[in-house]
């Protein structure tokens, strides 16, 4: 076999294995603190997967548990919520609404069928660029490892 | 619905890494859409314009800038529509910039990803309402907190405008670090001499009250409306009876107290004013040195006061006061160098901080401005200066360059030379930054005029030897190792945040960066202003700096408050909670939730069981405009969906995450 060959055939090899899948995120971050670390990692030009869609809420408060169950159903690989730390939340204690009132929401995934690891609650704040983009890399790894999400059975 | 989108290249910065053209193209598919370009900058005038003509000539009612992020520009192209014609919230922005372009690389799947951000701002537009802003009062009377040379500045100039302000201050006096200063780099005024004058200005201003050893316990309200409670510590003196003629302070017999204001290398007595020249200069009672308080015993004081105006009985005062702005000036700390082993833990007492070295410098220190070393009292015949001592080091916890220590080594190398004709300088240096008006000439000054031998390197370890210390460095220039030997050691100790930074953000709800340094709102735009309306920063609390940058932006602040006083009124934020009161249960959970307790229930007709003869009536939450902040807790946590938030509705963001299906199908 030719040197040419072989190229040429390594080439339909490529074509044909289908692209690295990419899983879909969502992610739903609070105005003040994740959002503004999202565009500080922006900013500082950290490079991450470009699996995440992002929806911007004023605070983590505001995230009634029917966004996250509309990201599933619209099938989703993965949700996350980010807000801001405890204690500097921009509306003084709309973030520890939020820490209560997923810690209920984990638990009515798990019966819906949605695998906990789909599901990611963290605290991001408005100086933490690196600790974004560290977090979408490692989120995407993780749901790359666990495949695509089949949705919810009705 | 005929919506316009706008697509910015951002020059390069969104151009280089998405296809601006075929997001634009594929704008034009998506549901309502009319109109869609691309532009190299659509904040610049001509795009502005763009997008203004375009509502005319397209008839838009709804637009999508898909640029950069709205923490930038959303008020800006608000702006803009509304002088095209639109109410301001009929636009939404999608961020190509930092949420895309700059995160990816140069890839068909960024460019789809800028398509999919584009898709979710036109989904959400489509779900926009016009929003109001309504008036609310302001009131015109400003807080400066912290009464060091920012405060003081920013005090004058508010004063000065025609406004009230209270200059609170925790310490007995006003002045900061600036008044414990000798000289000023780089012209060498005496400190006290331009701040002096500064001081008795505020104490004599007709609309400046200072309300020294005082602090601030809690804030309330928002712009024009904050409500603020200031705790007035007792000091057991009543200021309205002592004439501050200083009796007492000679006949208190409890000395030998370290004196804060002499950075502990000197003394005061329990009953004490910081320094000479204070302001107010009457003094206050450590009740935890008096004897009267600790033993019930002595009481000279009350006894020799001509007007008596001791008052051991006294107690905190506790105000709420009504502010329409505030200036935050609450300055620096000093980084405790005693966690260096290499320099003796700051056990060698002839080891000392930069500030304690500024204190036996002037001439009302300990020391009457003779040069000596704590130790024995003699004068030195070499002194050695480090500079970044917890600077530009990163395992001390302070990446960031302190900014005024290059220049107050020099200073002080300078004035040493100046005072002691007969002494050696030494400076240990990682690099001169000099970057100010003046500066490098000065240093220069420093090593040609005056003999400082400047030697480029890190000192790794200093320790005593026969009654001096000796230093252990390398000359990085020379790439050797040296050693020197000193009688005194002068070290440039960081800068850092006060101790309680963090607590005071969290009173006033502005954020701080990874070091507790108070956060601007924008790094260059808006460098005196925070995220909460009507809080600005001024001086040191923000980041290290020197005093012309200070004062400058100390101006700044005080313009920012005489810009906000001077306007007829503030207009509300439109973005915030909203009740339907004919699905309303007025179960009063919004009520509970609220952070602000902003919502209350209200007596209201029911409109379903109400008959002509007979008004029934029936409780609903109701939200107290002014006092809503918009954050949506309300709405996450309504049952029956009654209560929403203007701006980030529920159908809003569900229409948003339901424009992504596509993607998301794509991807299976």
């Amino acid at each position: 076999m030719s040197e040419e060959t072989k190229t040429i055939e390594s080439e339909i090899e490529e074509i044909k294995q289908p692209k690295e899948w990419q899983p879909a995120i969502l992610g739903i971050l609070c105005n003040w603190c994740s959002y503004a670390g999202a565009d500080l990692a922006g900013s500082a030009r950290l490079h991450y997967p470009e699996s995440i869609r992002i929806v911007r809420v004023p605070c983590s408060g505001r995230v009634d548990p029917m966004f996250v169950l509309k990201g599933f159903q619209k099938g989703f690989d993965a949700v996350m919520v980010l807000g801001c730390h405890p204690g500097d939340c921009h509306y003084a204690k709309g973030n520890y609404y939020a820490r209560r009132r997923i810690a209920m929401l984990q638990d009515l995934l798990e019966t819906l069928g949605v695998p906990r690891e789909r599901f990611h609650f963290e605290w991001v704040s408005a100086s933490e660029g690196n600790r974004f983009a560290e977090l979408m890399t490692e989120m995407t790894e993780r749901i790359k490892k666990i495949g695509p999400f089949d949705g919810v059975t009705p | 619905m005929r919506i316009g989108v706008f697509v910015c290249w951002c020059g390069s910065n969104i151009a280089k890494t998405v296809d601006v053209a075929a997001v634009a193209e594929a704008a034009r598919d998506m549901p309502g859409v009319v109109y869609s370009t691309d532009y190299k900058y659509m904040c610049s005038e001509p795009g502005q314009n763009m997008v203004k003509d375009a509502i005319k000539e397209h008839r838009l009612d709804r637009v999508v800038i898909a640029s950069c992020s709205p923490r930038l520009h959303e008020p800006t192209f608000q702006r803009c529509i509304a002088d095209g014609g639109l109410n301001a919230y009929m636009v939404e922005m999608a961020n190509l910039r930092e949420h895309c372009s700059w995160v990816h690389e140069k890839t068909p799947e960024t460019t789809e990803k800028a398509i999919h951000l584009v898709r979710m701002a036109v989904a959400k537009v489509t779900k926009n309402d016009p929003l109001q802003r309504n008036e609310i009062p302001l009131g015109r009377r400003a807080l400066v907190i912290g009464g060091g040379i920012a405060g003081i500045q920013a005090a004058l100039d508010i004063a000065d405008a025609g406004y009230p302000v209270v200059l609170v201050e925790r310490t007995p006096s006003i002045g900061g670090h600036m008044a414990q200063y000798d000289k000023t780099f780089p012209t060498l005024d005496c400190a006290a001499c331009i701040l002096t004058p500064k001081m008795v200005d505020c104490a004599s201003h007709p609309l400046i009250d200072i309300w020294s050893y005082s602090e601030v316990e809690e804030v309330k309200g928002f712009v024009g409306n904050f409500e603020v409670k200031i705790r007035k510590r007792a000091k057991s003196i009543i200021d309205e009876k002592c004439t501050g003629c200083g009796e007492c302070l000679e006949k208190c017999p409890v000395k030998g107290i370290p004196s804060e204001f002499d950075e502990n290398m000197g003394t005061r007595r329990a009953i004490y004013r910081p320094f000479p020249q204070a302001v107010p200069n009457k003094p206050v009672i450590d009740r935890l040195n008096c004897r009267k308080f600790l033993e019930d015993k002595c009481g000279v004081c009350a006894k020799i006061c001509p007007t008596g105006a001791i008052d051991y009985a006294q107690e905190d005062e506790v105000l709420t006061e009504k502010f329409g702005g505030i200036v935050v000036a609450t300055g620096f700390g000093l980084w405790n160098h005693s966690v260096m082993g290499e320099y003796g833990y700051g056990k060698y007492p002839d080891v000392i901080s930069a500030i304690q070295f500024e204190r036996i410098m002037n001439a009302s220190g300990p020391t009457d401005g003779h040069i000596v070393r704590p130790s024995d009292g003699k004068t030195p015949k070499a002194i050695a200066f480090l500079s970044c001592v917890g600077s530009r080091d990163q395992e001390h916890g302070h990446a960031y360059c302190s900014k005024v220590c290059c220049m107050y080594n020099a200073k002080q190398a300078l004035l040493v030379r100046d005072k002691l004709h007969d002494v050696e300088t030494y400076v240990f240096y990682m690099d001169i930054r000099a970057n100010g008006k003046g500066y490098e000439e000065f240093v220069q000054r420093t090593i040609e005029d005056f003999g400082a031998n400047y030697i480029r390197g890190r000192v790794s370890k200093i320790y005593p030897d026969n009654g001096q210390m000796v230093i252990k460095g390398a000359d990085t220039l020379l790439g050797k190792a040296v050693e020197v030997r000193v009688d005194l050691v002068v070290l440039a100790t960081a800068m850092q945040p006060q101790n309680d930074a963090k607590d005071l953000a969290r009173m006033l709800g502005i954020s701080t960066d990874q070091y507790n340094w108070f956060s601007e709102a924008h790094p260059k735009l808006k460098p005196v202003e925070v995220l909460t309306d009507g809080i600005y920063l001024a001086g040191a609390c923000q980041y290290p700096k020197d005093i012309p940058d200070t004062v400058a932006q100390a101006s700044a602040a005080a313009s920012k408050v005489i810009g906000l006083f001077s306007k007829k009124a503030i207009l509300s934020e439109p973005m915030i909670a909203n009740i339907n009161e004919d699905t309303c249960a007025g179960c009063g959970l919004c009520v509970n939730v609220c952070p602000y307790g902003a919502i209350e229930l209200i007596e209201v007709m029911d409109k379903e069981k109400s008959t002509r003869e007979n008004k029934v009536m029936k409780s609903v939450a109701n939200v107290n405009e002014g006092v809503c902040k918009g954050c949506g807790t309300c709405a996450a946590a309504c049952r029956s969906l009654s209560a929403n938030l203007r701006g980030f509705e529920g159908k809003q963001i569900l229409a948003e995450i339901d424009a992504l299906a596509d993607m998301v199908k794509g991807r299976k």
